[in-house]
């Protein structure tokens, strides 16, 4: 049996929209959820400037220089902060999704999380060496 | 010697007499060994019968003693007071919940919930009695034992902000009550319960703040338990998609 | 079949495929094309962008993580007291990661 009171009799309590500022914890939440903004943001900058590859070289070039403004490269100082910490939350997160059992062996947390990472840092390099040598 | 003092300040709320809930004031003797709830029996037994509160085990096992001390869900049986001492201690109802008197709140929104996920072994045809138990090896024990430590104390419900915000957001414990059941190798109920869990209200409401996990007393790992929701109910939309019988295998 | 008309595990699904693309590419690319290439680190060379190859990866590189991000703005506003516009959010989000799709493919292509 479910004990029912009389819901006239109740305060209910009303959660303000500032609920994210009360507490560190959820404060890191909230950046972590506007990592994308600043993502999506550089995904255009970036569609962009393939477009203008696409139209020709000069026009690439004349794209790029745009980008040595002070405010885009300020852009792109904030945006990489925000990707990595977004690669590292996401890390972290994999790790309490995944579950690998052997038995009655589950690998911990750290391990998943520090596998990611590192073929995190693997992949980088790679992308970085085929960009320069290709 | 003068006495060494701790003081309480305490949500009251007297329905038909107040509007709010208010902070009410009690400096008590303060003990090292004592937590939470030792003082607010102490208020209760010595200073002020009228103050409202739920306990039973002091032991951390009934999960009846949950409220907010300085603004955290805690369990009261195991918050010491000198993990505050000499500041001022603050305990409030749990957060998210309408409150009925003081420090205890309604909670038949999280008992509706709780059933709803139909968290009880679901045969598709229950064998005879006489073909013997279900048998489980510890391997498959193993993959679900964590999700059944519940105590049903809600601090995951008043972590979460999602529940804050949705109140008809099924929640923490009772999704990962879900998780437990449908993790279990005797268990045939799963598509059962995917019209409840794969609901908006169900896991895809949550945005995997994690809070739930934080608080969580007893180590139940909520918000691992909907996010692997999350990853079944997409595998099994995928499969319904590419099988033809909507793969309800 | 009742899963089907359940667009959120498909929106769920892109978000979490984007989510784990941009988590491991997205970094370097901010190095490579958003620093570098205006900072002049290291000598520009667009034309990998034009490998057939390449040109398939860009597509992966920017058409999944814009579903990712789109699911993720569309949850967090409204948490932060804009849930009034959750309907047109929606719209905007899941459908701009849709036409972002498209110019993508066509950038891609015409690249
Ligand atoms: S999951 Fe943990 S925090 Fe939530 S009700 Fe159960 S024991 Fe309490
Ligand atoms: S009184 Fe039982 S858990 Fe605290």
């Amino acid at each position: 049996m479910i004990n029912r009171p009389d819901k006239a009799k109740l305060y209910y309590p009303h959660m303000p929209a500032t609920w994210w500022l009360r507490k560190r914890s959820y404060f890191m939440f909230m950046l972590r959820e506007f990592t994308s903004v600043f993502i999506a943001i550089y995904l255009v900058v970036f569609l962009i400037s393939l477009y203008r590859l696409g139209q020709s070289e000069a026009a690439y070039a004349a794209f790029v220089d745009g980008l040595r403004s002070p405010g885009w490269l300020a852009f792109h100082w904030v945006a990489l902060l925000f990707a990595i910490y977004h690669s590292v939350t996401w890390f972290l997160s994999s790790a309490v999704v995944l579950s690998l059992r052997l038995g009655t062996w589950e690998a911990p947390r750290w391990l998943v999380a520090g596998a990611h990472i590192g073929g995190w840092l693997v992949v980088s390099v790679a992308i970085l060496i085929l960009y320069t040598v290709l | 010697m003068s006495e060494e003092t701790i003081t309480l300040n305490v949500t009251r709320f007297r329905p038909g007499q107040d509007s709010e809930p208010v902070l009410q004031s009690y400096t008590i003797p303060y003990r090292k060994d004592w937590v939470v709830l030792d003082a607010l029996n102490h208020i209760k037994d010595w200073v002020d019968q009228t103050l409202s509160y739920r306990w039973s085990c002091r032991m951390g096992v009934c999960g009846s003693c949950g409220m907010m001390v300085n603004g955290e869900p805690k369990l009261t049986c195991s918050a010491f007071l000198r993990e505050y001492y000499p500041n001022p201690v603050t305990v409030e109802p749990l957060v998210n919940f309408p409150v009925m008197r003081d420090l205890v709140v309604d909670m038949s929104d999280f008992m509706d919930k709780l059933k709803s996920v139909k968290p009880w072994l679901i045969r598709e045809e229950e064998k005879p009695v006489s073909e013997g138990e279900y048998l489980q090896s510890p391997a498959q024990l193993g993959v679900y034992k964590q999700f059944s430590l519940c105590i049903n104390c809600m601090l995951c419900y008043a972590a979460c902000p999602v529940y804050g915000l949705e109140p008809d957001f099924i929640g923490p414990a009772a999704l990962a009550l879900a998780h437990r059941y449908n993790e279990d190798s005797r268990d045939q109920g799963k598509e059962q319960r995917r019209e409840v869990i794969a609901s908006n209200e169900g896991t895809w409401d949550c945005t995997f703040v994690g809070e739930c996990s934080v608080v969580c007393p007893k180590h139940v790992d909520p918000a691992a338990a909907i996010q692997r929701l999350k990853v079944d109910n997409t595998k099994s939309w995928i499969k319904s998609l590419l099988l033809p019988k909507g793969g309800r295998a | 079949m009742r899963n089907i008309k359940n667009f959120e595990a498909l929106w769920w699904g892109l978000f979490s495929a984007g989510g784990v693309v941009a988590a491991f590419l997205v970094p370097i690319h901010i190095i490579l094309s958003g620093l570098g290439a205006p900072l002049g680190w290291l000598e520009d060379s667009p034309q990998v962008y034009q490998l057939w190859p390449v040109r398939l990866y860009l597509f992966v590189l920017i058409a999944l993580p814009l579903f990712h991000c789109a699911h993720r703005i569309y949850h967090t506003l409204p948490e932060i007291g804009l849930k009034v516009i959750s309907k047109p959010l929606a719209v905007l989000c899941y459908g701009g990661s849709l036409v972002g799709t498209l110019v993508t493919v066509w950038v891609v292509a015409s690249l």
